[in-house]
């Protein structure tokens, strides 16, 4: 039986997808705790919306197993499995209104009489609609139409709730909101929650652990902080922020150490990374931020051919280009009073944790 | 040059149906006010004649009745075949459309005898039958109310499927997987999410399968015979046969207003319940 009042875990265990000969979801194993957010985030066509669906029972996967607190549903139809879910259109009956939409589940689960109505009401009451019951999904603003899709989805009180791209047709200020407010809603209800969404900001966000996706395959199944600073692929080093990728090559390794010499003219010592050979060329991953201007030379800063610099928000982006024709950005804070001019060096700013990557030449 | 208003555009076809549409009606409404088949006597003879014979209400009630039992068919066999159009692949989508749309390609008049030769005694039909050993006598489906059902269900098919199609592909395919989710079994979602949202395509089929149906004259003679007798086989009797125009007039109105009652009808209906699809 469950320990938490509403939170399952989630296991998807070796799942596999074939639409005709392609794999669209290819050997995927998520192991998600009870009450928390987890984010698929990719590129479209990356498979998280079939895997989505399969979990949904939309889908029939090709092999591997979803399993509920530890129960598997693979056998069950959609209608049985009494999960939740948020579309990214809503997908309101545009015949009903408010209340009826709300009522759907209930009805469709056989609870009739007045216990409908007072679910339904507590239901508009907590996504703050309690007075929209007799309108029609056309009369209602997109940020609202979601709220009752929200409701709809957990006055059934599903195990799980699964939202697919449910904020990508809200404009940014009122997305901002419904993201607070789902995140609000799940904590206050200990829901265990699948996100799917392409935005990265929205990912980081809202999710307690992010599965980045790309063909069919999770790169990496981690936490933002730790997907941001310590993104495991090339892939999701691209995918996830802004990053500057410089060539190089592994000049020496010792006790864990590498020394790595970048094209651009600066020896770096880095944590090794594993697999990685002496001598073997890689690829250096900083962030914007992770990088600092000097105006000293040394042997851990490179020189910089200084371009445009501009202001965004608090911050300060500069453009450079190195000595082997690579582009840099670099962030810093933006100050008052900054004599720029004579900075030409770049190196790592103090706490960086640049990720290195294997080259293929 | 003085540029057109746009309603000058319209000009040559709204002329065309005055001279050709509007202008005849006039003329039959004025000649069934004639009491004599030489329309010299003016009079309201024709209609009391046909109004005071019970028979012309029985023929007005089974040129109804055909209609409905056409249409019930079609709602029957095309519902379950729009269905199964909206789950198909883009291919078998094609190839469905093409075996719907089908029939318009073929003259009414060669559908009609091919019916013939489906239906009759020693027809496809019979001879399956009795081959199969479910009756020992071949029925009798050419001249019966049935037989002449069969083949209009099938004549008239496109009629009910191409707008019924045309709604429910915009349908969005997330209501079904909605439904499901929320814990509906397949049958519900079908009367409670897809019949109620496909109405507008549902009651624009019944509108042009009922219309067409009643006044279905070829069909109706060819399959039918002149032992079952509708308002436009009466019609044609009188006017080209008896030649008493002003009588073939009075039923001509009877029939075009029986069917516009039951169509406006129809489409209140529709009207009522619509308006989700494309509101």
């Amino acid at each position: 039986m469950p320990s938490s009042p509403a939170g399952r875990t989630l296991d998807v265990e070796d799942l596999t997808v074939r639409y005709g000969q392609a794999l669209a979801v290819d050997g995927v194993t998520l192991a998600i705790e009870p009450g928390e957010v987890v984010a698929l985030l990719g590129p479209s066509g990356c498979g998280k919306t079939t895997l989505l669906r399969v979990i949904a029972g939309f889908v029939r996967q090709a092999g591997g197993r979803v399993r509920v607190d530890g129960a598997t549903i693979d056998h069950l139809p959609s209608n049985q499995r009494n999960i939740g879910i948020v579309f990214q259109n809503y997908a309101l009956f545009p015949h009903m209104n408010v209340a009826e939409n709300v009522a759907y589940g209930l009805r469709a689960r056989g609870v009739r009489g007045p216990d409908v109505m007072a679910r339904v009401a507590s239901c508009l009451d907590t996504v703050q609609l309690g007075a929209f019951k007799e309108r029609l999904p056309r009369q209602l603003s997109g940020g609202q139409q979601q709220r009752v899709a929200l409701a709809r989805a957990l006055a059934v009180e599903p195990s799980i709730l699964l939202l697919d791209e449910p904020f990508a047709a809200l404009d940014r200020n009122l997305r901002l909101d419904m993201q607070i407010e789902v995140k609000r809603l799940q904590r206050t209800l200990g829901l265990t929650t699948i996100l799917v969404t392409h935005d990265q900001d929205e990912a980081m966000s809202v999710a307690d652990r992010i599965a980045v996706m790309n063909k069919g395959k999770v790169e990496q199944f981690d936490t933002p902080v730790a997907i941001y600073d310590r993104p495991q692929t090339l892939f999701v080093n691209g995918f996830i922020g802004t990053t500057n990728l410089m060539n190089g090559k592994i000049a020496s390794l010792q006790n864990g150490t590498a020394t790595v010499s970048l094209d651009a003219g600066a020896t770096l010592s880095l944590p090794a990374p594993p697999g990685i050979g002496l001598g073997a060329p890689i690829q250096l991953s900083v962030r914007p931020e992770q990088l600092a201007l000097s105006s000293v030379p040394g042997p851990d800063a490179w020189r910089i051919e200084p371009g445009l610099s501009l202001p965004l928000g608090g911050q300060l982006v500069h453009e450079a280009r190195t000595a082997d024709g690579g582009a840099l950005k670099i962030v810093e804070p933006r100050r008052a009073s900054a004599a720029d001019t004579a900075r030409l060096y770049c190196t790592l700013a103090a706490d960086a944790r640049p990720s290195l990557f294997p080259r293929s030449t | 040059m003085r540029k057109l208003a746009e309603w000058q555009l319209a000009l040559p076809l709204a002329l065309a149906f005055i001279s050709i549409f509007l202008a005849p009606l006039l003329l039959l409404v004025g000649v069934s006010f004639f009491n004599d088949d030489k329309i010299s006597q003016p009079g309201f003879g024709q209609w009391i004649k046909f109004f005071g014979d019970p028979f012309s209400y029985k023929v007005i009630a089974d040129t109804m009745l055909l209609g409905v039992k056409t249409v019930a068919a079609t709602i029957l066999v095309g519902y379950p075949l729009a269905l199964v159009y909206l789950d198909a692949s883009p291919r078998v989508q094609r190839v469905l459309i093409f075996i719907i749309v089908l029939p318009l390609l073929l003259s009414v008049v060669v559908r009609t005898f091919a019916w013939i030769v489906v239906l009759g005694r020693e027809g496809v039909i019979n001879q399956l039958l009795m081959s199969l050993g479910i009756i020992s006598e071949p029925l009798k489906l050419l001249q019966t109310e049935l037989g002449l059902v069969i083949s209009l269900t099938q004549i008239e098919m496109p009629l009910m499927l191409l707008p019924l199609i045309s709604v429910m592909s915009r349908l969005d395919p997330n209501l079904r997987d909605a439904s499901a989710a929320l814990g509906a079994s397949r049958w519900r979602t079908l009367f409670t999410v897809i019949v109620p949202l496909s109405m507008p395509g549902l009651v624009a089929g019944c509108l042009l399968v009922f219309a067409s149906s009643t006044t279905a004259f070829i069909s109706q003679t060819v399959i039918g015979g002149v032992r079952l007798i509708y308002l436009p086989l009466l019609i044609w009797q009188q006017s080209l046969v008896v030649f008493n125009w002003p009588f073939a007039a009075v039923i001509s109105i009877s029939l075009l207003v029986s069917v516009l009652t039951v169509v406006s009808a129809l489409s209140w209906f529709g009207r009522k319940s619509g308006g989700y699809v494309h509101g």
